[in-house]
């Protein structure tokens, strides 16, 4: 036992931000960013928290559904753009929301949305939720580094959720971590105690690009392989392959690796950047609302960032 | 051996002569970007079966890389 796909939402905030955008400020140019990292444009909150865009995710996605709110038992969220720690980015979606059911985020970064598709399955598998929301929702221009030319230029904001019930769909799922924060780091507010002894970072993403692009890639090519294989699938069961959007040289170097067709991978990196937790329920809903998802397609999700971890499930639409 | 290697791989992404790279060759010139050199690595890991780290090395140029390599297939 584990759920079904119902339905999906999305929201990115309205102001748009190209390169050009960027580089009146940064020293960066449109060739080099769409060359290194494949992002043209990206959306920017000028005054939405990450909840706030969680929030019209999860309402896209209870209306494409045809659920209503009052119906959801747990609303899962990730974020590592929100507001607060506490309350916790699904504590400020209930409350937007004007729900009172149980909610609880998952911090797993750039895989998370992989990690609460997981929990899920394991509320569904034990009886204790007849409706979930899974909401990926960030606000990542607030932890960007903007005088980093080599990683403000990546990032965009967004939220998009799936609202999922009991079923069959979940397929199968694969988890790997590598617990360190030497690749990617994003640290906490400094704080001011008098206390402390040791040195502080920025409070800002910071990122190795190089280990990470090695540390992705590896992770997509592995990670679907041994799912494939545990499956008893090939490529050709595989309908498409919804990444997360972390960069389209990660993303053409894993689909030369695994010697597929480009067209398995979707990819809409160009127009959002990297939303973190929330790439893969963006991209899934743009496929849901263009109607390329039929019933019973077979997806593959993979995911890998921040942990470091990667993740990736087989889910049939 | 090794830079004979490095050398075939980049001639073979660029669509250049062998002849035109060289040790002291800037990977700037031949318009190769840092993760253009991460695949380079990743493909002479998976041709002689062994993790190289970039560490904190910086690779420059082709003749920088082809060291990093050797020290590491020792």
């Amino acid at each position: 036992m584990s759920f079904q796909v119902l339905g999906s939402g999305m929201y990115v905030p309205p102001r748009i931000v190209t390169n050009e955008d960027i580089s009146k400020f940064v020293d960066t140019n449109d060739e080099w960013i769409m060359q290194r990292v494949g992002v043209k444009q990206r959306h920017i909150s000028t005054n939405e928290t990450a909840a706030d865009m969680g929030c019209k995710a999860a309402l896209a996605a209870l209306e494409n559904s045809g659920v209503k709110k009052e119906e959801i038992d747990l609303i899962l969220a990730a974020s590592v753009s929100g507001e607060s720690i506490s309350p916790s980015v699904s504590c400020m979606i209930q409350n937007l929301l004007g729900v009172s059911c149980m909610t609880m985020d998952v911090n797993a970064a750039c895989s998370a949305f992989i990690f609460m598709l997981e929990t899920a399955a394991g509320f569904f598998a034990r009886g204790r939720a007849k409706k979930v929301l899974v909401i990926g929702a960030e606000r990542l221009s607030r932890i960007v580094d903007w005088e980093d030319r080599g990683t403000c230029v990546i990032f965009g904001d967004g939220a998009g959720a799936l609202v999922l019930e009991a079923g069959d769909s979940y397929i199968d799922s694969i988890f790997d971590v590598k617990g360190g924060a030497d690749v990617i780091d994003i640290p906490q507010a400094i704080g001011k105690s008098p206390f402390f002894e040791g040195t502080q970072k920025k409070p800002y993403i910071h990122m190795a690009g190089q280990e990470t692009f090695k540390f992705a890639v590896n992770a997509i090519c592995h990670d679907s392989t041994q799912l494939l294989e545990r499956q008893g699938f090939t490529w050709d069961d595989v309908k498409y392959i919804v990444p997360h959007q972390a960069n389209k040289r990660i993303i053409d170097f894993a689909c030369v690796k695994l010697k597929i067709p480009h067209e398995k991978f979707y990819v809409n990196i160009d127009r959002y950047g990297n939303t973190s937790s929330a790439s893969i329920p963006i991209a899934l809903d743009e496929m849901n609302r263009k109607g390329m998802l039929k019933k019973n397609d077979l997806l593959l999700l993979p995911a890998f960032g921040g942990g470091l971890a990667s993740a990736a499930c087989l889910l049939r639409w | 051996m090794v830079f004979e290697k490095v050398a075939a791989m980049l001639a073979e992404k660029l669509e250049c002569e062998v002849s035109e790279i060289k040790p002291d060759t800037k990977f700037e010139a031949l318009g190769i970007d840092s993760l253009d050199v991460m695949e380079l690595l990743m493909n002479v890991e998976e041709e002689f079966g062994t993790e190289i780290e970039l560490g904190e090395n910086k690779v420059n140029e082709v003749g920088d890389l082809v060291k990093l390599i050797e020290s590491k297939l020792k």
